[in-house]
């Protein structure tokens, strides 16, 4: 479905992005890619869609080469990738059907999009994933009237409405409390079943990834280090991804709030010692 | 009570050094006081034109509508034709103008272009450019709106390049990656996001185009400023007061208008 081969990124001032990756996501996969902030996960999504241009290397999307395709070209390649943000990145001022219709601009002509003549298939098929996302009746409210839920719930139908092949996820959570997150997690993981889709999906909440997805990818410093099931995750691993910390102290916040607490008894102590 | 020693805390002073400062302080007062003592100022004349000021302030009490009546309306009319006219075309130029000067959406040479534009319009006053066309178009309302329009293209496409450059890359980002062209982006994820504030900024500029109708008048640009001129001219302070009395008017009911439509569009 997805094949990425020798794919690099140098940013202009020698941000060395990308190095070498070799990627190849099959059809109907979810996988999740993990890695500190700046190990190039950003960079590697928009690569693929080429919102960021590659240095070097070869994508391939659906038997369809992306890499080297002309304005023209890309535009209609572009209509096979859904991508979803972290912030969202909805048109504020628009309206939840304007958003999400805003999807399909990749088919439709510059008039019709202007005056919002949207084909009635189009408007159908609006209506349903609008549903679909527990978003019914809220069409002509105004994108930033909405919730961080809701407003990626518009964002996964904009993604959707596009009849894509892959989609491409940007931390779709990290702006999104932790019951929220999962209700969103769980509607991709839905959403790519029933479309049969491969996702890439960028996260920094190892734990929520391992939840939800089939295959994890580990990328530092623009490498692939890791690239296996959730559960093949050790903390041997999240150490040579992410680097030294005590990984199984992590997962038990009381002992920070014995420390907190330890910490504001000193500091009253000391208080009252000046105060004397 | 105080075992430990008080620390006191104020801001620290913009210019560290004392004597400096000091110096600076000193200086500023004493050319001020030197700059004061070059002005010379003629209390007789002085004197002498607060007779006529009074005559004109004392004219407000009772402003003269009625006896140039004629001349005050068809001046009023021009003017207003003047401000419409030359708004409608300046915000339709300033369009092209403002999207070539912002720098996140248009190449460089047609940056360089455009913002020489804004440039040319905004470096000089309004009263400036209504000189040089009434030399080129003779006097009359022609003169006065090219130069309405000339300044309101600088104005309005120098704030609508600031707004471009200041949206929210993001949503752009998002439909381009569905795979809208570039007109597309425009109309679907630039568009929404500068559009109340142009709204808002035209009609700022019709109440602004107003009022320099009125100025430019005076040197020949026709409409209620060549009425007003003209009264002066003539020592008729009643038909002045008239004049200046609707003019106050017309901005008034513009600016509140103006804020009213503002406020609905956000």
């Amino acid at each position: 479905m997805l094949r990425i081969r020798g794919l690099s990124k140098t940013y202009r001032g020698g941000d060395r992005a990308l190095d070498g990756v070799d990627l190849d996501v099959p059809r109907g996969q979810l996988m999740a890619l993990i890695g500190p902030s700046g190990a190039g996960k950003s960079t590697l999504i928009r690569c693929v869609n080429r919102l960021v241009e590659p240095s070097a290397g070869e994508i391939v999307v659906d038997g369809a080469p992306v890499t080297g395709l002309s304005s023209g070209g890309l535009r209609a390649a572009r209509r096979r990738m859904g991508m979803i943000f972290q912030e969202y990145a909805l048109v504020e001022r628009l309206t939840v059907m304007e958003n999400v219709l805003s999807g399909r601009l990749g088919y439709v002509g510059f008039w019709a999009s202007w005056l919002r003549r949207f084909p009635q298939a189009d408007v159908d098929e609006a209506f349903r994933l609008i549903e679909r996302a527990g978003l019914g009746g809220m069409q002509d409210k105004r994108a930033d009237e909405l919730s961080g839920g809701q407003r990626q719930r518009v964002g996964i139908c904009r993604a959707l409405i596009q009849d894509p092949a892959l989609l491409l996820v940007d931390e779709p959570t990290a702006s999104l409390d932790p019951k929220t997150s999962r209700q969103i997690m769980r509607l991709l993981v839905e959403l790519c079943e029933e479309r049969q889709l491969a996702a890439i999906v960028n996260i920094h909440d190892v734990v929520l990834a391992q939840m939800f997805v089939q295959r994890i990818v580990g990328l530092r410093a623009g490498r692939i280090v890791f690239d296996g099931p959730p559960d093949a995750l050790t903390t041997e691993t999240l150490t040579e991804i992410y680097g030294e910390e005590d990984w199984a102290a992590s997962s038990a916040p009381e002992d920070d709030d014995e420390d907190d607490a330890a910490a504001a008894r000193a500091a009253a102590l000391r208080l009252a010692e000046t105060a004397r | 009570m105080s075992g430990a020693a008080i620390r006191r805390w104020r801001p620290p002073p913009l210019i560290a050094n004392a004597w400096l400062r000091l110096a600076i302080y000193c200086g500023a007062a004493l050319y001020l006081a030197l700059a004061l003592g070059t002005l010379e100022v003629n209390w007789a004349r002085v004197a002498e034109g607060l007779v006529r000021g009074w005559a004109f302030v004392a004219a407000f009490g009772e402003p003269d509508f009625t006896s140039r009546w004629g001349e005050i309306s068809e001046g009023m009319v021009e003017s207003l034709t003047m401000t419409v006219v030359s708004t409608v075309l300046g915000v339709a130029l300033s369009l092209p103008v403002g999207l070539g000067a912002a720098r996140n959406l248009a190449p460089l040479p047609v940056y360089l272009a455009c913002r020489g534009i804004i440039a040319a319009s905004r470096s000089f006053p309004e009263i400036i450019i209504a000189i040089l066309f009434v030399k080129m178009f003779g006097f009359g309302p022609l003169a006065g709106m090219v130069t309405l329009t000339f300044a309101t293209v600088g104005f309005m496409a120098k704030l609508l390049a600031e707004d471009l450059e200041d949206i929210d890359e993001a949503q752009v980002e998002a439909v381009r990656a569905a795979g809208a062209n570039w007109a597309q982006v425009m109309v679907f994820a630039v568009q929404p996001q500068v559009l109340p504030r142009f709204i808002g900024l035209s009609v700022y500029r019709l109440d602004i185009n107003f009022r320099e109708s009125a100025v430019i008048g005076i040197v020949g640009a026709g409409g209620i400023g060549a009425t007003l001129n003209t009264s002066f001219d003539r020592y008729e302070f009643g038909t002045s007061a008239a004049i200046l009395l609707l003019i106050i008017g017309i901005v008034m009911i513009a600016e509140y208008s103006s804020g009213i439509i503002r406020k609905r569009l956000q």
